[in-house]
């Protein structure tokens, strides 16, 4: 009998499978396995790649067992505000439950990136020895672990092309964990190893790196000295992506030349960073790179102005540029000169407590990069003061922004020439960039711009908001607009319970909510609860030692973080969460 | 010149809640002290209302008369140095706390612009000179989230936004570059490796959080502990006994461990020489060492130990 969707039977699998292995983005997949049950059936099989933006949405042998054939998978943990230390350290994330249901169902696991979560040693140690052509190891931000489960993971995975190290705490206790790499051991294509705070044996790494001929990024950890450095990088003149360690040293005219031959040798190089402690003495060694450059990450480089200036004007081609906010506004009036291509900037406070005397980067940087870069799309940038009419001339500029994270270091800066709350300008901002994915606010701001926001924003995906608003009717505006919110995160705005309850439903359609210091109370968290049973609402307290039962309805939350899942309620919280 | 306040050696002497002790910020230029300034309050020592800020700036511009920089000392000038260290920098108004540890805004988001007015103020190694730093340690705790500090002191914890990581980055690997005299401290904390012989890891810790030698012992016994009386197994019970209420100090020159650091030049020390900020200026990191390895380090340094202890 020839149902509705009978035609989907004419074909075998194999062939839909084919159609559906050019689908690459997962929302279309999951459109695809709705359609009907031959197609759901065919989709789950024959789906390779998995992303679980939260870890808690789902269970992960559910996960497993919905998708067999997961080679590669991307895991987040904590919410994002766990950056900025306001996630206590024993939340939760942890890695272990993943890893052993991932061991269990999925053994041909290739690919592994895990953001902001807890990843012990023996979670190393059973990865690589759970899947047999596991390739691929990315933690970022993550802790728990220390270089004793690196070097076990070393030793256990036979055909590692890439260990991405980003920016995770580890603990040292194991000096020469790189070592335990066999020397049959040839695969690897990346390595990153920036964050590792210890000595690395440069001569084992020597020997790594010359018995890997396929490797394309290096990236070092700070502790290696310049002479052991340009060894090193001798050895690899096919890189694409180099990572150096500190780039100062007492000046040597020789080490300077072998430095400068060194990158002279480099003929594929796109990507730099590192450059840890750079002294003007060395940096025009990498001068004979920079026209190839795509991507600059300057922003743990305490280089001035003048030399920075000197170097990022001759990076023609540069793509991304992340750098401190010494560069200064001439700096930037250089860069949109030069760096016709630019897409990404970042710029980084070099002293966001204010101890030094102030640096003069202000909007007349950033407005000068809108103007002069017309691929711009994403901007990172703290300052101290900025206007609407910047933020206006920015949004005319550049229509084309997916990201725009503004931070004025102190919280409730109005414009500084009008004194007015900077609504307008952001305001500006949300009603141009129709393509604004991303958006961070900053500076005094009333309820007006979380009006436009909510009205304009139609792509925005992820808000964050600090010392912002005056009322409920702040967060109405955005719960009840933005319609493809996915995260939220607010902290120390006047938003309270009204507006959460009001909304309930959307939150359901987002992926997560976070508010810290707000003003919403018990109560309304528990008739959420009631209400929705498909989220967890965890109130987060770490000062009062008596249950959650015992305390009132008007019991002000401090930390709140909500979010969608099918899981239920999760059975790791640690004593200071609360699942209501 | 009023006198100075007394101070024991290690320890500075306790002083109460930040916004208290914005003792006579006006006084330089309103002529009298300004009572406001001395009422308990929520929010940085300082940050009063906006109409603040225009003295700040006046005072700021007299700091440089007062303190000279760079200049050696004495030890009662070290005591002084803590008030230079926040207010000598110039530049912005919240600098001073902000130096210590974050911004420090009371979550109403009363400005912070009002640094210390009262550089006018002679007594520069009194209660202003020292109440950066209790606030800095209490508002610090860049890593610290303990959630609502007691009374007082309110404080922000997170803000600006910037990755722990980064943090700890900048503030363990310090620029040579940067002007100001204490580049690492910018970032508002100051972490270090803590390793102890015998122990499966390394712990950090965020020397900023602490003000004097005491309490820096107190943590340190805390998070050792574990080691530490499985070592020495004078305790039946782990942990809570005895050991609890005695400092590692004390623990220590009873046992045979000692703790030494090893600071700018490379050399390794014992700790408790130097007063509490040359401590933390100089300390890279740090290592709980048997005391028959410490026993290559400096006599005189021995010798002061043993007279401490």
């Amino acid at each position: 009998m020839v149902r509705g969707f009978g035609w989907a039977a004419a074909f075998p699998d194999e062939v839909w499978e084919h159609v559906f292995s050019f689908l690459a983005a997962d929302a279309d997949r999951n459109a695809v396995a709705l359609v009907c049950r031959a197609w759901h059936r065919i989709e789950r099989r024959s789906r390779r790649r998995v992303f679980v933006g939260n870890c808690y949405a789902v269970a992960p042998a559910a996960a497993v067992r919905r998708f067999p054939e997961v080679r590669a998978a991307a895991i987040k943990g904590k919410p994002h505000f766990a950056d900025f230390n306001l996630v206590p350290t024993d939340w939760g994330g942890g890695a272990e439950a993943w890893v052993e249901a991932m061991a269990e169902g999925w053994p041909h696991l290739e690919e592994l990136r895990l953001k902001r979560m807890v990843v012990s040693d023996d979670c190393l140690e059973l990865i690589a020895r759970s899947f047999k052509n596991f390739g691929v190891l990315s933690l970022v931000s993550c802790d728990g672990f220390s270089t004793a489960g690196l070097a076990a993971f070393a030793a256990n995975c036979r055909n590692l092309r890439e260990l991405d190290l980003h920016e995770n705490e580890v603990e040292d206790n194991c000096l020469n964990w790189i070592s335990h790499f066999p020397d049959s051991f040839t695969s690897l294509v990346s390595l990153n190893i920036a964050c590792l705070e210890g000595d690395v044996n440069t001569s084992v790494l020597e020997c790594l790196i010359s018995r890997c001929p396929n490797l394309r990024t290096l990236r070092l950890n700070h502790a290696m000295p310049l002479e052991k450095l340009v060894s090193l990088l001798q050895r690899a003149p096919q890189l694409v992506d180099l990572g150096t360690s500190k780039f100062s040293a007492d000046h040597h005219p020789e080490l300077f030349f072998k430095l400068e031959s060194t990158f002279a040798g480099f003929k594929h190089l796109k990507s730099l960073s590192g450059i840890w402690e750079a002294g003007p003495a060395y940096l025009p060694a990498i001068y004979s790179v920079c026209e190839s450059l795509t991507s600059l990450n300057l922003c743990y480089a305490t280089i001035q102005s003048p030399e920075l200036l000197k170097l990022v004007s001759r990076c023609k081609n540069l793509q991304r540029l992340w750098v401190m906010d010494l560069i200064e506004d001439n700096g930037l009036i250089a860069v949109a000169a030069s760096c016709k291509l630019l897409q990404e900037l970042r710029v980084f406070p070099s002293d966001p407590y204010g101890v030094a005397p102030p640096i003069s980067l202000t909007e007349h940087g950033l407005v000068a990069i809108s103007a002069g870069c017309l691929m711009l799309h994403s901007v990172l940038y703290f300052c101290r003061q900025m206007t609407n009419a910047a933020l206006l001339t920015i949004a005319n500029n550049r229509p084309n922004l997916t990201c725009f994270r503004l931070c004025i270091i102190e919280p409730h800066t109005p414009d500084y020439i009008s004194q007015e709350p900077l609504d307008a300008g952001f305001s500006a901002i949300v009603e141009s960039c129709k393509d604004l994915r991303r958006l961070s606010l900053s500076g005094l701001l009333t309820d007006r711009v979380f009006k436009s926001i909510g009205a304009s924003a139609n792509r925005l995906e992820m808000l964050s908001v600090a010392f912002a608003g005056d009322s409920d009717a702040g967060l109405h505006y955005i719960l009840s607009g933005c319609k493809n919110l996915r995260k939220l995160e607010i902290r120390d705005c006047p938003f309270g319970d009204k507006a959460l309850l009001d909304n309930a439903s959307k939150l359901e359609t987002m992926r997560s909510l976070w508010m810290s210091s707000c003003s919403v109370t018990l109560g309304a968290c528990r008739q959420l609860a009631l209400k929705m049973p498909r989220l967890n609402v965890e109130v987060i307290d770490e000062r009062r030692g008596r249950p959650l039962e015992s305390w009132p309805d008007d019991f002000p939350v401090e930390k709140l973080y909500i979010y969608r899942t099918v899981a239920g309620p999760r059975s790791d919280t640690p004593p200071c969460v609360w699942t209501v | 010149m009023s006198p100075p306040l007394e101070h024991d050696y290690i320890g500075l002497s306790e002083l109460h809640s930040p916004a208290a002790a914005v003792v006579g910020g006006g006084g330089a230029e309103d002529g009298a002290l300004n009572l406001k300034d001395t009422e308990l309050r929520l929010g940085l020592p300082g940050s009063d209302s906006s109409d603040r800020k225009d003295k700040v700036a006046l005072t700021l511009g007299l700091l440089p008369k007062i303190f000279v920089s760079g200049a050696k000392r004495g030890f009662s000038d070290t005591i002084d140095g803590a008030g230079k260290w926040g207010l000598a920098a110039g530049g912005g108004g919240s600098e001073v706390e902000a130096g210590k540890g974050g911004a420090l805004f009371s979550p109403r988001g009363e400005r912070g612009g009002g640094g210390h007015g009262n550089a006018g103020n002679d007594a520069v190694g009194k209660a202003v000179g020292h109440e950066p730093k209790d606030t800095g340690q209490v508002g610090d705790s860049a890593g610290n989230d303990r959630g609502v500090a007691p009374a007082a002191k309110a404080q922000v914890v997170g803000w600006p936004p910037i990755r722990s990581y980064r943090k700890n980055t900048m503030a363990t690997n310090p620029s040579k570059n940067k002007e100001d005299a204490n580049g690492k401290q910018g970032l508002g904390c100051l972490y270090v490796k803590v390793s102890m012989d015998g122990a499966p890891y390394l712990r950090k810790v965020d020397l900023k959080t602490y003000s004097n030698y005491k309490e820096f012992s107190l943590a340190l016994e805390k998070m050792f502990s574990g080691f530490t009386i499985g070592q020495c197994g004078s305790h039946g019970i782990p942990g809570r006994d005895g050991l609890s209420e005695s400092r590692l100090m004390d623990f220590l020159s009873g046992s045979e461990y000692v703790l030494t650091y090893e600071d700018r030049d490379g050399d390794w020390m014992l700790v408790g020489d130097v007063p509490w900020e040359m401590f933390t200026d100089s300390c890279r990191r740090l290592r709980i060492m048997k005391g028959s390895d410490a026993i290559g380090l400096a006599p005189r340094a021995m010798e002061k130990c043993r007279n401490r202890n």
